[in-house]
């Protein structure tokens, strides 16, 4: 399959992930959306890393596995983001009842 | 003592010392020990003078290099001392009168408080070590420090009394027509810089001297120099500081304003003789502004009623003289006028700081008279320095005097006439001043003739000094026409004028009719002299001056004019850059970038909205502008 379709998918991903954090108010899906944006790297990470160990051939069986680790992190570092941000949106509903994030302004007076 | 020369860096260091003894110990140190170390030092000056005078007699000259004052590019301008011919005389002079005028000083100002006798010295001894480097140094920069330093010390002591504004004022105004006078010597030494590339008396003479100089740098360089020396020595435009800076203590009158400070333009026009002498104009001004100083001055103090006013126009006036015969190309002339005015006028200032001493502060001569019954030695000194002055056959003002006539009759009998004029005035207004103020009858209050004392013996032997040495100080320069081969300063500076003389073209006049031009203005001069005394003994002018007597008196109005002319339009120009310049663009500029500050920061203030959705989406465009430029503006 050409490469092409996974970079359109991923773009279309990170679009989506991207107006949905500009336009919802809601923290989780906010969060949500942030999700779909590092995934839809990842999707990227993982078919460029498929691209190029492709075209190195079967000789070479390193190439391309970097792009694979870092998905690897990414997703280790998204789990974690996970847990700490679910916390807050916790102890933020606690606190003011709600998970909207327009009320979340208070730093600014 | 064939290494006196080598000793030239102590003439200057021992009024330093003085300076820093007397001024960092003005609180601790008595008045006895203050006087003791102020005079002494200038007594040790002087010895050290008179050895290295004795050097140079012998013909020894020395060009002493201490150590690398400016280094910049190809241009070295060294820490040099130069003792020849010239500034030996001069050296004696200074050191010499110096110290009389310290040791009157511990009398004069002895019943200042000890803090401020202190102060007095270290200024008095500063002032004399700055002098000192001015016709020390072997390069123009070297005398453009003594220059300044001479220039500040100047102010310190007019303005000694700084309680009074009016004395603050005049201080104030010696310092700033100097400072006219200063920018021009400065621009001078530039320029010389600029042609030369060195700027010590042997590099710039030599080049000078080779014809090296264009015509019209020669000329600048000249005018430039004299303007500088117009400023320090009084002259037309830039006198009337000298008369104001009367407010100083008397002794400071007559060492800075009478002896010293003012002949440091001839000295300089002396030390650069060479390029004057080559550049014939600028003779010629120098010439008509010293005749035409020499005629003003002379004219107000005809007419003043200031014991010291008068001494102060009259300096004025020697000081044109000087000019005059610098602007003959009688440079020896020159230099022996301002040693014998430096003996005579030093001694009549000493004189009338005893007459003010002894009539309790009063400077005005219609308050005095018949002073001869009290002050006998005052008296007779005084008569001798009016003697002097005014050119009395025997005294040395006679001969320098003479001299500088017979060289302006040798230029243009015009110069002659309106110089043999001037002589007349300055006999009639010096006997005017003796015979107003010691002849007559005593015209004071019942109080002041009670407290009329001759003064103490450390007043009373610098006068008698001074005395003597304003009669025979004339004899070293006998004229050619009245015993040959007499003129002992004529052939001792001879080295230093070598040059000029022999491309001078000479005017000579005949013996005959120089013994005719001395007779005539002899007689001329005694006959003023008897007129003026005779008339002012019995009936001095007690009122008020009118119709042209008041123009006199109100010195031409000059001050006015200056007052007018320029003091209140730079005042004025100087109230509007305060009032609108200063308020609405200085000001206008600072408020403007604190408001632009304030402002903007109000305004970038709404950005910070707390909108968690506006960050957002401002930093969406921020990725987004990135991803632009670097895909389609890069390259």
């Amino acid at each position: 399959m050409p490469i092409n379709y996974y970079i359109f998918l991923s773009i279309a991903l990170f679009c989506i992930g991207i107006v949905g954090v500009l336009t919802r108010r809601n923290a989780i899906i906010i969060f949500m959306c942030i999700e779909l944006m590092l995934n839809a790297v990842n999707l990227m990470f993982v078919a460029f890393s498929k691209m190029h160990h492709l075209a190195a051939g079967s000789g070479a069986s390193t190439v391309g596995t970097d792009g694979q680790l870092f998905v690897f992190f990414i997703m280790v570092v998204a789990a974690a983001e996970v847990s700490v941000g679910l916390a807050i949106i916790v102890m933020m509903y606690r606190n003011i009842h709600s998970v909207d994030v327009n009320f979340l302004n208070r730093l600014k007076h | 003592m064939k290494n006196a020369l080598q000793l030239a860096y102590l003439v200057p260091l021992f009024p330093l010392l003085g300076f820093l003894i007397n001024g960092l110990g003005r609180k601790s140190l008595s008045k006895g020990a203050i006087g003791v170390i102020g005079s002494g030092m200038i007594l040790a000056s002087f010895v050290v003078s008179l050895l290295m005078f004795l050097q140079v007699k012998e013909g020894n000259t020395i060009v002493a290099e201490y150590f690398n004052f400016i280094h910049v590019g190809k241009l070295s301008i060294p820490f040099a001392f130069q003792v020849d011919q010239l500034s030996s005389i001069f050296l004696l002079i200074i050191t010499g009168v110096g110290f009389l005028i310290h040791v009157y000083s511990t009398s004069y100002m002895h019943e200042e408080p000890t803090e401020h006798f202190g102060r007095y010295f270290a200024y008095l001894n500063l002032f004399v070590f700055s002098m000192l480097l001015l016709v020390m140094g072997a390069n123009y920069v070297i005398m453009f420090i003594g220059w300044e330093g001479v220039g500040l010390c100047s102010y310190l002591l007019i303005g000694f009394w700084f309680k009074k504004t009016a004395y603050n004022k005049a201080a104030n105004k010696a310092f700033i027509m100097n400072r006219i006078g200063d920018l021009a010597f400065l621009i001078a030494i530039f320029w010389i810089i600029g042609k030369v590339g060195s700027v010590g008396y042997a590099d710039v003479l030599q080049f000078a001297g080779d014809g090296s100089f264009s015509n019209k740098d020669l000329m600048g360089i000249t005018l430039l120099l004299f303007i500088g020396a117009t400023g320090k020595s009084a002259q037309i435009p830039l006198y009337t500081w000298l008369p104001d800076a009367m407010a100083g203590p008397t002794p400071v009158s007559a060492l800075i304003h009478a002896a010293t400070m003012v002949t440091a333009g001839i000295y300089m026009i002396a030390r650069s003789n060479i390029m004057y002498t080559l550049s014939p104009v600028t003779l010629n001004i120098i010439a008509w502004i010293g005749l035409a100083t020499a005629l003003v001055a002379a004219t107000i103090a005809m007419k003043q009623n200031d014991i010291k006013k008068v001494l102060a126009y009259s300096t004025v006036s020697q000081l044109g003289y000087m000019f005059l015969a610098l602007g003959t190309g009688s440079y020896v002339a020159a230099v022996f006028h301002v040693m014998t005015h430096a003996f005579f006028k030093a001694l009549l200032f000493l004189g009338s700081g005893s007459v003010i001493h002894a009539m309790g502060g009063e400077q005005d001569i219609r308050k005095m008279g018949g002073l001869s019954k009290y002050m006998k030695i005052t008296n007779l000194t005084f008569l001798i320095g009016c003697i002097a002055i005014a050119g009395i056959p025997g005294f040395s003002g006679f001969f320098s005097k003479d001299e500088i006539l017979a060289g302006a009759f040798g230029k243009s009998p015009v110069l002659y006439g309106i110089g043999l004029f001037t002589a007349l005035l300055t006999a009639f207004y010096m006997f005017r001043l003796y015979a107003t103020t010691f002849r007559g009858n005593f015209r004071g209050t019942h109080d002041q003739e009670h407290h009329l004392h001759e003064s103490p013996a450390a007043i009373t032997v610098p006068l008698l000094v001074l005395a003597v040495l304003s009669i025979v100080g004339g004899y070293i320069g006998i004229p050619e026409y009245m015993a040959h081969g007499a003129h002992r300063l004529s052939e001792f500076l001879e080295p230093v004028f070598a040059s000029s003389n022999a491309i001078m073209e000479k005017h000579e006049i005949s013996h005959s009719t120089e013994w005719m031009l001395t007779g005539v203005s002899s007689v001329l001069i005694i006959i003023v002299v008897l007129a003026a005394w005779k008339r002012f003994s019995s009936k001095p002018d007690l009122q008020d001056a009118e119709g042209f007597g008041k123009v006199l008196e109100n010195k031409w109005y000059v001050d006015e004019i200056y007052d007018k002319v320029i003091v209140q339009p730079i005042s004025r120009f100087a109230g509007f850059l305060t009032n609108v310049v200063e308020r609405l663009v200085i000001d206008g500029v600072v408020n403007g970038v604190g408001r632009l500050v304030n402002y903007s920061g109000r305004q970038l203030r709404l950005l910070q909205s707390g909108q968690v959705g506006s960050y957002v989406l401002l930093m969406v465009f921020g990725i987004l502008v990135v991803f632009v430029i670097q895909f389609f503006l890069r390259k």
